[in-house]
């Protein structure tokens, strides 16, 4: 692998930049793979990254329908934090923003982490309470987080319009410091690079059709680029969960839904912390190159269409300037939406499946890109030896059945 | 934007009047025979098909009637509106 530093973008640049190499090698699928990972977004390339790195597999071809973080990886809104209620939760989220916080060094790639602070607004004394709960319980966790008060919220946030006569005073704000955003592209290509390097194939444009099947095992996966074996197979592909489980023949507790988002035009830099409000049902931050990125409640009807409605833009709109009585001086320039895959508990579903070598890694709902590292390294222990890594024990497809379901619904800064 | 002629008030109604209730037809077991299985299956699986879908809607800003509805989840199209009582095709 090329190497990114500071004494190679001055060689490059003396030679005049021909000597780049492409981040990934794009290879012809073999005939058969030690392991194959359906689904080439963060959390499947997160998936062949440790798999290759961790347990030496390195036989393994990452199968991506479309192009590498086409989906949710590159339609979120890029928000990451790790302030759950359950120490189960905490300790997955915790563990990927841990790794986000050194990925640029360990996959020598800038993924643009960029820790600004996340808060969830205060509006009354119930909220107030409940932040007050929530801090205790992310203590407990290991995990930093603090209520601020007004003086310190008008602070951060000048532009916030957090006076008596708003349509919803505001009253303080939970903030969990470590909290911030990433380029999310960067977190697929990153991934991909340091994958492909140590001889993971990644084979865009393949969609998985159906499955080949000796008892109850997976032995091939028929694809648009035709039959490949395998010995074990996993599968990461969110919102489309339902589809692959259907060809494997099980089903799922998931429903997809559309969740939409939208960004404004460039702007100086007005808005450092992420925002997140319960009363007006928005979050926005404003990105790196200065656009506001915004998102609001999904559509609460199942949904493959991976488009968004002008009622959406409304609702989230007037809502941000509810909040923001200045940026309604702004323009939108983008808006799009990606299908995420609901589960009643609103926890991730991880490791064994009804299929004996097929693994899953689903059920990220809305907050699937802040978890990438630790669902790849989840997905990728349980493909290589066999069975449920510690952190994910209680994350298991079996907790249905046995009625032990980790209900986060409530740790979610909006209540999709 | 999805639009659905309520089959009650034959009111034309957009999806920001209307109610989301899932998927039709989910048929509750029997609780004293049903095997943890399926009573799993009853709480917790859902069909969730890219395709053509049944599944319940409501005319909650309208004349507050549940009824059912076949609709395709990519595009939207609606291309079956019943009562409650009677059966998708």
């Amino acid at each position: 692998m090329q190497r990114y530093s500071l004494a190679n973008l001055v060689l490059q640049g003396l030679r005049k930049n021909v000597g780049w190499q492409p981040a990934w090698r794009e290879p012809v699928p073999r005939p058969s793979y030690d392991a194959v990972i359906i689904g080439g977004g963060g959390h499947g390339l997160a998936t062949a990254y440790y798999l290759a790195k961790e347990h030496g597999v390195r036989n393994v071809a990452v199968l991506e329908k479309g192009w590498l973080g086409g989906g949710n990886t590159g339609r979120n809104t890029t928000v990451v934090r790790s302030d759950y209620l359950f120490p189960e939760s905490a300790a997955v989220y915790d563990w990927a923003l841990r790794f986000y916080e050194r990925a640029a060094r360990e996959l020598n790639f800038n993924i643009m982490l960029s820790q600004r602070g996340y808060m969830t607004l205060i509006y009354n004394q119930h909220q107030l309470e409940l932040a007050r709960h929530k801090v205790n319980y992310l203590a407990c966790n290991g995990v930093e987080g603090e209520i601020i008060d007004l003086a310190e919220l008008k602070r951060l946030v000048p532009l916030l319009n957090v006076s008596e006569t708003a349509r919803y005073p505001i009253r303080g704000a939970f903030i969990q410091r470590r909290g911030g955003t990433i380029r999310h592209d960067a977190v697929a290509w990153g991934f991909a690079r340091a994958a492909s390097s140590l001889g993971v194939d990644i084979i865009q444009n393949c969609e998985v059709l159906g499955f080949g099947k000796a008892g109850n095992r997976i032995n091939s996966i028929q694809t648009s680029h035709g039959s490949i074996g395998c010995d074990v197979v996993g599968m990461a592909v969110a919102g489309h969960s339902s589809v692959i489980a259907d060809m494997a023949g099980f089903r799922l507790p998931v429903t997809s839904h559309c969740l939409q988002a939208m960004v404004s035009e460039p702007i100086r830099p007005v808005l450092g912390t992420m925002v997140s409000s319960p009363a007006t049902g928005v979050y926005i931050n404003q990105t790196q190159k200065g656009e506001l990125v915004m998102g609001s409640i999904l559509d609460l009807y199942h949904s493959y269409g991976q488009r968004g409605t002008f009622c959406t833009i409304e609702k989230t709109i007037t809502s941000v300037v509810e909040m923001f009585p200045v940026f309604a001086q702004t323009r939108l320039m983008r808006h799009w939406a990606g299908i995420v895959d609901v589960v009643p508990d609103s926890s991730p579903i991880l490791g064994p499946t009804p299929v004996d070598n097929l693994f899953i890694n689903c059920g990220w709902g809305t907050g699937g890109f802040k978890a990438i590292p630790a669902g790849g390294m989840l997905l990728a222990h349980a493909l290589a030896v066999g069975k449920q890594h510690p952190l994910a024990e209680k994350f298991g497809l079996d907790r249905f059945r046995s009625n032990r379901l980790v209900d986060e619904g409530a740790a979610s800064g909006i209540a999709h | 934007m999805i639009v659905i002629r309520c089959p009650y008030c034959h009111e034309q109604r957009t999806e920001e009047e209307l109610t989301y209730g899932g998927e039709a037809g989910i048929a509750r077991p029997d609780p004293n025979t049903a095997s943890d299985g399926e009573w799993t299956d009853y709480l917790f699986m859902r069909t969730n098909t890219k395709g053509l879908h049944n599944e319940q809607w409501c005319c909650s800003a309208g004349c507050g009637q549940w009824f059912k509805v076949t609709r395709h989840t990519v595009t939207h199209e609606v291309v079956a509106v019943v009562r409650f009582d009677e059966a998708l095709g």
